[in-house]
């Protein structure tokens, strides 16, 4: 009788211990945290891509409606895949897109926007990668869908966008 | 052969507080880096890590610390960006009570036992 109840136990527990491990497995083990919305400031300042001067991104953002900012480098090859949806997002011109060209070389960063096009409204800098911590980023390319009046964060795209991205912030931003 | 000499110890006098001054700069920053999660790298420190996002971390750290930010400040900021995963040392908070707990539930669950069987013997 104990022995059985020996065994039960352990088969039980074996049981238990595997559907636990199955569905750890399922998890995507990459780490995003929660959107702190309230916790985002764009209080900081950036030099622009194509003139000397500096901004502060709060004043990028003034205008009514939704902003996007992208995050790309003309040496992230994601960034080359993803730039026909951009160019795509701006024909819309529902928005305003914002570019953080993250540790990037200026002459590249120019030569890239010549090749492909540039579907930004404003583009800053950000050779130390610090501007980027800010947003709470975690590298290239990532973009923000941003509403201008309340400053918080209605969407989060960590990776390149694509056709899935794209539907969302299409179906957001009509 | 004598000049050779001297000129070689004041070299390694010379090397040897320039790194000495390298290190108390950055030695803040080596204290708090340790303490923060790599969350691009797996298992790796901030400070372990080489990955452009844990080379940021530590420049954006080093300003935090010139504009006169102390630890815990720093902490809480990435915290604001990054959620509770990113320091190593969680908070005790709703989710992570059990953490904390459970150990010295083992331990007063494990010391009973240890009482219960002495007693009958």
């Amino acid at each position: 009788m104990s022995n059985n109840i020996k065994l039960i136990s352990i088969v039980l527990f074996t049981l238990f211990s595997f559907f636990i491990l199955l569905k750890g497995l399922d998890k995507s083990n990459i780490y995003s945290p929660e959107i702190k919305e309230s916790n985002v400031d764009f209080n900081f300042k950036a030099k622009y891509l194509f003139s000397e001067e500096e901004v502060f991104i709060n004043d990028l953002l003034n205008d009514e409606g939704m902003s996007l900012i992208n995050i790309w480098a003309s040496w992230c090859l994601p960034c080359r895949d993803e730039h026909a949806y951009l160019l795509n997002l701006k024909s819309l011109n529902k928005l305003s897109i914002i570019g953080i060209n993250y540790k990037d070389d200026e002459k590249n960063a120019k030569q890239f926007l010549s090749e492909l096009g540039n579907p930004y409204t404003n583009i800053i800098t950000d050779p130390m990668g610090i501007n980027s911590i800010e947003l709470g980023a975690f590298g290239v390319p990532e973009t923000y869908l941003i509403d201008n009046k309340s400053k918080l964060i209605i969407h989060k795209f960590i990776g390149p966008l694509d056709d899935k991205a794209f539907a969302k912030l299409y179906d957001i931003i009509q | 052969m004598k000049k050779i000499k001297i000129l070689f110890k004041l070299l390694i006098i010379f090397l040897f507080f320039q790194n000495y001054s390298l290190a108390e700069i950055s030695q803040d920053v080596d204290k708090i880096s340790k303490n923060l999660r790599c969350l691009i790298c797996q298992g790796q420190s901030v400070y372990d890590s080489q990955s452009d996002f844990a080379l940021s971390m530590k420049i954006l750290i080093q300003n935090k610390i010139d504009e006169g930010k102390n630890e815990e400040q720093i902490y809480d900021f990435l915290k604001t960006k990054y959620g509770d995963w990113i320091v190593y040392d969680p908070e005790i908070s709703k989710n992570t009570v059990l953490l904390w707990v459970l150990p010295l539930i083992l331990f007063v669950f494990g010391g009973i036992l240890i009482l219960r069987k002495v007693s009958i013997k």
